[in-house]
């Protein structure tokens, strides 16, 4: 037990944000970064959206959207950097900078979808 | 431990031949892996608008409609446009994973890939359906 090592559970992270930004980023985006914004398609009003939102199963999709997709690009973009412009000697701020933000943006989501009205 | 297998701390000078930093420009599949792991930056960049979208709507009906202005700036709708081609990119790319990550087999024989990617995809345009179906509903 010498080396223990927490990849794995990063990589778990990772993986299971692939999966959850596969199936619904792109919907998502493709409905509010496009078809709302260029009125292909009418978006719904602020009450339906808080109604939507306010539904608990929501509200834990929505967390665990965020939560997994940010871990998912903390972990790919660090390897990223590595890997691609093989920067290895600023390994440490790195990682800080990238699951550093991706903590922040869990923490900011949780807080968002609990104190929501 | 005798000597010949002992670790030795001299080494000759290894060689390495440099790798540019550019090396992943020169081949269409080595540039395809660098788009398809920048495509994560689209990610966390949908993640920031969602984010965004949440603050805007505990704030009140006016905040919301500020946000949704927001979204019309044509810079952000042409960053929103390259965003959604890279994480399609994502998600067809993690789909086709599916396959290499595991063999299926049916009566000893080994399953085609795309049967086995198939599934990602009936499920993937369920719950894009799902999404549209709630967010567009009247009433």
């Amino acid at each position: 037990m010498a080396n223990r090592s927490n990849e794995p559970f990063l990589w778990a992270l990772f993986s299971g944000g692939g999966v959850a930004a596969a199936f619904l980023i792109p919907v998502l985006l493709f409905l509010y970064g496009l078809a709302f914004p260029l009125g292909w398609l009418q978006p719904p009003d602020y009450e339906r959206t808080l109604g939507l939102v306010q539904h608990p199963l929501t509200r834990l999709v929505l967390f665990l959207l965020c939560f997994l997709s940010l871990f998912h690009w903390a972990h790919r973009f660090r390897f990223t950097l590595y890997d691609g412009l093989q920067i290895k000697h600023l390994n440490p701020a790195i990682n800080l900078f990238c699951y550093g933000g991706a903590v922040t943006g869990t923490l900011a989501a949780a807080y968002l979808l609990w104190t929501l009205p | 431990m005798k000597p010949s297998t002992a670790y030795s701390q001299y080494h000759p000078k290894w060689h390495r031949t440099r790798v540019s930093t550019l090396w992943w420009s020169r081949k269409w599949s080595y540039l395809k892996f660098m788009l398809r792991e920048l495509s994560s930056v689209f990610v966390a960049f949908y993640v920031v608008i969602l984010l965004l979208q949440l603050h805007a709507l505990g704030r009140g009906p006016e905040a919301y409609l500020e946000f949704q202005l927001w979204l019309q700036n044509p810079l952000l709708v042409v960053l929103n446009g390259i965003g959604f081609l890279f994480v399609l990119f994502h998600a067809v790319t993690w789909f086709n994973l599916t396959p290499k990550a595991m063999a299926v087999r049916l009566r000893g024989r080994r399953l085609p890939n795309v049967l086995v990617a198939a599934p990602n995809y009936a499920v993937w345009l369920a719950v894009s359906a799902l999404i549209v179906f709630l967010l567009m509903r009247q009433g």
